[in-house]
C-alpha cells in the first residue's frame, strides 16, 4: 500500500503499542540543551537509571549563553549554574557535547543539520518545540517535554499518539523580495495557530522542490507556530548533497546504500493524506505580524483589523487584546510603524544564507540612529564562515552589532532583551507577549531582509521599496 | 512505582479567558533559569498577574473569590508555543489539578498528562455556560469525571472529550509511562540494530 513519509518513518520506529493505545516510538536521535534537560537528568538520578544509548544524544548550549561577553563564569549566576549543570550531566552520562570551546556550539536546530546528525528517515526529539526544523531533511522531528526527555534518556523511546498528515502544496515561484519566512508566516496566517493540532505537515510542491535546505528549514521550523507538532519535506538530491561529507553523515563506503534507503522513505506518489491544502506561491506577499500570536499576520500592505468586525466573541477579544498590547489602532497601516530594535538571528533565520542574503542589500546603507540592530549567527560555524566571507564587516559597517552564536533575543534568556515597550522587527518565530524579555516588549515577525529594511528606515517597511531589488 | 489513579477531580475553578494562551505567558522564560522545577508556582502567569513593580494587576488569579481554585478554564489552543514542561509544572505547583479548554496545544497536553493533570476539551458553548455560572457563584464545586468524560457544576452537566490514550493512562494510574517503556528493553535493542543508523559510527 502506498504510504507517505510520516507513515513509513512512524512504522519503522514503532516498538509496540502500549496498553493505553499510544505507540512506543523509538527516537533515533536525541538533542538536548541546558534549559529543558537538567530536571530530566535529576529524575534519572532519583530513579537510579543510566542513559541507555548515550551515543544517540547530542548536547549543546544555546538559550542562556550571552552573545557578547562569553568568558566563564557568566555574569548571571543562574545562567552560569545552568551551563555548569549541563557540563556535569554530559560528563557523568557520557554524552557528546558541542560546548563553547569546540567551535561547533550553536542553536541546537542549527547544529544538528550542520553536523550531519539530522538525517532523512529518522526520528528526532528535543526538549524544544522548534525541533520541527529538522523535518526539512525528511525526518520526523518534534518537541517534547522534560519528562519525555527523561524517557528518551532512559529508554530511547517515548509514548506518543499517531498524528494525521496534512499535505501543503505550494506551487510556482516567489516574487522578488518574498522569502521562505514569508511562506511560513503566510501558511500560519491562512490555517491559524491551532490549525495544525493533531497533524504533521508535509510541505511539497514545486516551490519546496526549488528551495534550498536552509529555506526548507525556515518553513519546517515554524510548523509548531501553526499548531503542527512536526513538519517535513521529502528528501531529494539537495538533501543528500547537503549532508555528504558532514562529520556525522554516513561514510563514503556506506553512502550509496544509505542514499538508496533515504530515497525509499519519501512519500509514495499515490499515497493518501488526511488533508491537502493548495497555495500559489505568487499569492504570497512579504508578510509581517501585527499581533501577539504568529497567526496574526498579513501582507506588508495590511491594515490593523477592527475587532468590532469580528462576530466570534473570543476572536474579537483576541484582536482587542493584541492591538492594545501592541499599541496599534484599528485601520492603521502596519507599514510605517516606528521600530526600536532590529533582531537578525534565531533557529528560524540565523543560518548562513540568511546573513548572505541580507548582506547583498545592506551594503551602502546605515541602520537608523534610533534603532539598535543586532545580527546573531546561529552557530559558531555560521559565525566563522560569515567572517571568512567578510559578512560581519558588512553588517558592522551598516551599523549592526555582530554577535556570537546563541538564541539571543528570540526568547531573551540571556542579556539580549527588549527594554520597556520597545518594538522589535524580528527574524525570530514568536511574537508572544513578553517573549523578547520585557513584559511589555513588542515583536513584529518578518523575513531577515525585511528586518534589515526596518533597521535602515527606522520603521516597518517594504524591503522592495527600501532596497533596489532589480539591481541585485 | 504506584501512581494515583486520576478518575475524578473535584474543586473550585477559575476562568482565564483567551484563545492561544501560550506557555511563555503561563511561565515567562526568565523564570526558567533554574535546574529544578521547585518554586515555579509563584511565577505562574507572572507578567499578566503582576505589574513591573511586582504589584497585583487585574487578573482572575488575583481575585480573592477565586482563591483556592484547582481547575483552570480557558479557551482555544491553550498552552501553545514553547514545549517547556515548566508551564504545567507551574500550574501544578500553584495548585491546579485539571484544565478545561476548547482545545490544547499538543506538547502541552502531553506534558500535563505525564504529570497526571487531565486536560479536558469542552465546546465553546459549554465553557461559556460554565464560566457564566462561576462568575456568579465562584464557590461552585466542579467535578471532572475522567472515566465518563463528563463535567458537572451545580445544575450544569456537559460532555467533554479526553483523547483515549490520555484517559486510559490517567484512570489506570499509568500516566507516567517510564516503567512500561523500560519493559521493552529487548524489542528496543532489536529495533536499534535493525534500523542501522543508530549504530553507524
Amino acid at each position: 500500500m502506498a504510504k507517505n513519509l510520516f507513515q513509513k518513518v512512524w512504522d519503522a520506529h514503532a516498538v509496540r503499542v502500549l496498553a493505553n493505545g499510544q505507540t512506543q516510538l523509538l527516537i533515533g536521535t536525541h538533542l538536548i540543551h541546558e534549559v529543558t534537560s537538567p530536571q530530566a537528568f535529576g529524575m534519572l538520578r532519583d530513579l537510579g537509571i543510566k542513559v541507555k544509548y548515550p551515543e544517540r544524544t547530542f548536547a549543546t548550549v544555546d538559550h542562556i549563553v550571552p552573545t557578547d561577553q562569553r568568558e566563564q563564569p557568566f555574569s548571571d549566576p543562574l545562567a552560569d549554574a545552568m551551563i555548569k549543570e549541563l557540563a556535569k550531566n554530559v560528563e557523568e552520562f557520557g554524552i557528546t557535547y558541542f560546548d563553547l570551546s569546540t567551535g561547533k556550539q550553536g542553536i541546537v536546530h542549527v547544529v544538528g543539520p550542520e553536523q550531519g546528525i539530522t538525517q532523512p528517515g529518522t526520528t528526532i526529539a528535543c526538549g524544544d518545540s522548534h525541533t520541527a526544523t529538522h523535518g526539512a531533511f525528511g525526518a520526523i522531528a518534534f518537541g517534547i517535554g522534560t519528562t519525555q526527555v527523561r524517557d528518551v534518556l532512559a529508554t530511547q523511546t517515548i509514548a506518543l499518539g499517531k498524528l494525521k498528515v496534512r499535505r501543503i502544496n505550494v506551487e510556482g515561484s516567489l516574487r522578488p523580495g518574498v522569502y521562505a519566512k514569508d511562506v511560513a508566516l503566510h501558511i500560519i496566517a491562512l490555517l491559524g495557530a491551532k490549525g495544525g493540532i493533531g497533524y504533521a505537515y508535509e510541505y511539497g510542491g514545486s516551490l519546496f522542490d526549488s528551495f534550498s535546505m536552509e529555506e526548507r528549514m525556515t518553513v519546517c521550523n515554524m510548523a509548531i507556530e501553526g499548531g503542527a507538532r512536526c513538519g517535513y519535506v521529502n528528501p531529494d538530491q539537495k538533501t543528500f548533497d547537503y549532508l555528504k561529507g558532514r562529520p556525522y553523515a554516513p561514510s563514503d563506503d556506506d553512502w550509496e546504500s544509505v542514499v538508496d534507503k533515504w530515497k525509499s522513505i519519501a512519500s509514495d506518489p499515490d499515497c493518501a493524506y488526511d488533508d491537502i491544502v493548495n497555495i500559489s506561491a505568487e499569492d504570497i506577499a512579504p508578510t509581517v505580524t501585527w499581533g501577539v500570536s504568529p497567526d496574526q499576520g498579513f501582507s506588508i500592505e495590511g491594515k490593523i483589523p477592527d475587532p468590532m468586525e469580528q462576530t466570534d466573541e473570543n476572536e474579537r477579544l483576541s484582536i482587542q487584546e493584541a492591538i492594545s498590547y501592541m499599541k496599534l489602532e484599528p485601520g492603521q497601516p502596519i507599514k510605517g510603524t516606528k521600530i526600536d530594535v532590529a533582531f537578525l538571528g534565531s533557529c528560524t533565520n540565523g543560518r548562513l544564507s540568511d546573513f548572505r542574503e541580507v548582506a547583498k542589500y545592506i551594503k551602502g546603507h546605515k541602520v537608523s540612529p534610533d534603532v539598535k540592530a543586532i545580527a546573531v549567527p546561529g552557530s559558531q560555524i555560521v559565525d566563522a564562515i560569515a567572517k571568512q566571507e567578510g559578512l560581519d564587516k558588512i553588517f558592522s559597517d551598516a551599523g549592526f552589532e555582530w554577535r556570537a552564536a546563541g538564541c539571543s533575543m528570540c526568547l531573551a534568556m540571556n542579556p539580549d532583551k527588549l527594554v520597556g515597550d520597545q518594538l522589535c522587527a524580528s527574524s525570530s518565530n514568536r511574537n508572544f507577549k513578553g517573549r523578547q524579555g520585557s513584559p511589555t516588549g513588542r515583536t513584529i515577525l518578518m523575513s531577515p531582509v525585511m528586518v534589515a529594511a526596518a533597521a535602515v528606515s527606522g520603521k516597518v517597511s517594504d524591503a522592495r521599496e527600501i532596497f533596489q531589488f532589480d539591481a541585485v | 512505582m504506584s501512581l494515583e489513579k486520576v478518575r475524578k477531580i473535584n474543586g473550585r475553578s477559575v476562568y482565564v479567558p483567551g484563545n492561544d494562551i501560550d506557555t511563555d505567558r503561563i511561565i515567562p522564560a526568565r523564570f526558567m533559569k533554574c535546574i529544578t522545577f521547585d518554586g515555579l508556582g509563584e511565577y505562574l502567569f507572572y507578567d499578566v498577574r503582576k505589574d513591573l513593580d511586582g504589584n497585583d494587576k487585574n487578573h482572575p488569579l488575583n481575585e480573592p473569590r477565586y482563591f483556592g481554585a484547582s481547575v483552570l478554564i480557558s479557551n482555544a489552543n491553550f498552552g501553545c508555543g514553547s514545549s517547556r514542561e515548566h508551564a504545567p509544572q507551574a500550574l501544578y505547583r500553584y495548585g491546579f489539578r485539571a484544565v478545561i479548554a476548547e482545545s490544547f496545544a499538543e506538547i502541552f497536553f502531553g506534558n500535563c498528562c505525564a504529570l497526571g493533570i487531565p486536560c479536558v476539551v469542552a465546546t465553546q458553548e459549554s465553557i461559556k455556560s460554565l464560566t457564566e455560572l462561576i462568575s456568579v457563584v465562584p464557590e461552585t464545586e466542579i467535578s471532572i469525571d475522567v472515566v465518563n468524560s463528563e463535567v458537572c457544576a451545580g445544575d450544569l452537566k456537559f460532555a467533554v472529550n479526553i483523547p483515549s490514550g490520555a484517559k486510559e493512562a490517567l484512570m489506570n494510574g499509568k500516566w507516567d509511562p517510564i516503567e512500561e517503556l523500560q519493559e521493552a528493553e529487548e524489542p528496543i535493542a532489536h529495533l536499534v540494530t535493525e534500523l542501522g543508523y543508530l549504530k553507524r559510527s
